[in-house]
């Protein structure tokens, strides 16, 4: 009887191998690289020299912080900072500090955003990276405050601020303190505007929910990556609200663009020299006078 | 109304039977000639002790099915009884007039202030009307509008908070819903006038926070904020709504929650059962709150406002350096 109830358990890791999870596959830890969209295969090597541009079928594919730092910012030249906050669980939520610890370790970061100052093209910024890798670049204390304080330093040093988000919204493990975030980001964007500093928002896939709705959409200038997902609601949730089919492009970084939501798509190729060209135009004295 | 008024809550049960069984033992007593005063003296009692058992310790999701109440009071139930000459203005300037939020000026103990607030319908045709309370962006770039003309005139704002959230539309993302509640949050958080945010029934998400960022976050004692409705926890938690129960607790979205986690600055007391019992008495308790509030914050000059705020919400998260 035992083992027939065995047989039917949600949970049965135990019994012997299972399909590696999703998760797993994306992390390219192999010799060859597979594209998520075409399945064109080529070396991982050739694949981070093209930035993880698919050559095939010029698919953005996902970056980790630590390689949107090295594809962006001089050489040598970002230092991170509050790489020691900790996340706490103030709801208790079972198994979620054990969650955090996992992606932590996977990730070798402490939380779903990577920040620091830097140079692109010898300018210095204040840089905030969200990491899809951990916990679906979710919001939490940790990644607000990290926010916060990044925004802060921004204000502080008088440098443009520059975030690349990736997020699947506010964190549900944290309850309302999650939601709390995006008004925290908010009061010190506003104080860093205030200044009349430059803030640059780089839309990455996926950009939803509560992140979407606070500082990712309030850039002085917002720009995006080709086909990047960027919504309030999801997909499904929209299709079961209002019972029709959504147009194939819904929410992608092209049709917010179609829809006056984003200053430009611009390929990652390009983005460097994008935003190297956004800051020195914002900065005084250093746009010559004809 | 009445009717509806009535409609009891699945954990008011026990009291229903109770009273149920009280009138029918009057109604025994007064056909049959039986005395039964002493036994209905009993149950009388016994029906006040269970009023207070049920009432003074409602659990999260008795508090959630108040908070949904069909005959909560909503905005403009609250609005004539707590402040005069209100003068409703409608629309954006660049879209529309969205109905689920409502937003004028009126006058608070004789002081102008402008109020906002969502507004849901109280049946089928007016709910349709004003999308169950669901904004659209362009109910939130109405509320901007108003929030910056009072800020030109000086005045004080008062958001009153009840809606399930933001609408998850087709027109709503093409029109840049995120974009329009992002909008308000930095920009509330740059306004030089006393703002006073209130929820009165469901604060769901970033659609209620998208009015919330204010000096002072009030609570009615049995209404909800929250990242995520119990139903929406429940389904992607355990991969079932019906454990919605158990979410509500476990995500701690109750007026005592936030009070304990700092997020609120008080809770406002209800009518013994929840604000529909009387609304007038209800709108007395919010007056004398947003009194309260407005008496703490008028005395700050637009700096010291703006640094109360950015305090505010710079000391909410919950980690270790």
């Amino acid at each position: 009887m035992t083992m027939i109830r065995d047989i039917f358990k949600r949970n049965r890791e135990r019994n012997g191998p299972t399909i590696p999870s999703k998760a797993a596959k994306d992390v390219p830890e192999g010799l060859m690289f597979k594209c998520p969209e075409c399945k064109h295969i080529i070396l991982t090597k050739e694949m981070a020299k093209l930035q993880k541009v698919c050559e095939k079928c010029d698919h953005h594919c996902k970056m980790t912080a630590q390689e949107r730092v090295e594809s962006l910012m001089d050489k040598d030249t970002f230092e991170s900072i509050d790489d020691h906050l900790k996340t706490g669980n103030p709801l208790g939520f079972p198994g979620y500090a054990e969650k955090i610890e996992a992606d932590s370790k996977k990730t070798g970061l402490n939380e779903a955003v990577l920040t620091g100052t830097g140079k692109i093209d010898g300018q210095p910024v204040v840089a905030a990276i969200m990491d899809s890798h951990f916990r679906m670049g979710s919001m939490g204390s940790v990644v607000g405050e990290k926010i916060t304080r990044a925004v802060e330093l921004a204000t502080s040093k008088g440098y443009p601020f520059v975030i690349f988000t990736a997020s699947g919204g506010a964190r549900m493990q944290e309850g309302v303190l999650s939601l709390m975030q995006m008004a925290k980001t908010s009061v010190a964007l506003k104080r860093h505007s205030n200044e009349g500093l430059l803030f640059i928002s780089v839309l990455t896939h996926p950009t939803t929910g509560g992140v979407s709705a606070s500082f990712a959409s309030v850039g002085d200038i917002n720009i995006a990556e080709p086909k990047a997902l960027i919504g309030f609601a999801g997909r499904r949730v929209i299709e079961q609200t209002v019972r029709e089919k959504l147009p194939e492009d819904f929410q992608t970084a092209e049709f917010l663009l179609a829809h006056g939501q984003l200053d430009a798509v611009v390929h990652r190729h390009n983005m460097q020299k994008t935003l190297s060209s956004l800051i020195r135009l914002h900065t005084k004295g250093a746009v010559a006078h004809g | 109304m009445a009717n509806k008024a009535q409609k009891s809550l699945p954990f008011e049960e026990p009291l229903i039977q109770l009273r149920k069984k009280i009138t029918e033992l009057k109604e025994y007593t007064q056909n049959a000639e039986v005395d039964l005063s002493a036994e209905i003296d009993s149950l009388e009692a016994r029906l006040e002790n269970l009023e207070i058992e049920i009432y003074e310790d409602m659990k999260p999701w008795d508090r959630v099915q108040v908070a949904r109440h069909p005959n909560r009071p909503t905005t403009l139930d609250y609005i004539p009884y707590v402040f005069e000459d209100f003068i409703e203005l409608h629309g954006d300037r660049l879209y529309g007039d969205d109905e689920a939020i409502v937003g004028g000026i009126a006058s608070f103990k004789g002081q102008p202030v402008t109020v906002i607030g969502h507004q849901r319908g109280k049946e089928t045709k007016e709910n349709v009307r004003r999308n169950f309370g669901m904004p659209h962006p362009e109910g939130y770039r109405k509320a901007l509008r108003l929030m910056k003309q009072a800020e030109k005139f000086k005045r004080p704002i008062i958001c009153l908070i009840d809606t399930k959230g933001a609408y998850p539309g087709k027109a709503a993302e093409e029109r840049g819903q995120s974009e329009a509640i992002a909008r308000n949050l930095v920009e509330m958080a740059g306004l030089e006038v006393p703002v006073i945010s209130i929820v009165i029934g469901e604060g769901g998400s970033g659609g209620a926070l998208a009015l919330g960022l204010g000096n002072h976050i009030l609570m009615l004692e049995n209404s909800t904020f929250s990242v995520i409705s119990p139903e929406g926890a429940a389904s992607i938690l355990w991969k079932d709504s019906a454990l919605a129960q158990t979410a509500a607790e476990a995500m701690k979205i109750t007026a005592p929650d936030l009070l304990e986690m700092g997020i609120i600055e008080r809770m406002i007391p209800e009518i013994r059962g929840g604000a529909h019992h009387n609304p007038v008495k209800q709108a007395e308790f919010l007056s004398e709150a947003i009194e309260k509030s407005l008496s703490e914050l008028n005395p700050l000059n637009p700096e010291g406002l703006i640094d109360q705020r950015y305090n505010k919400f710079k000391a909410i998260g919950v980690f270790t350096e």
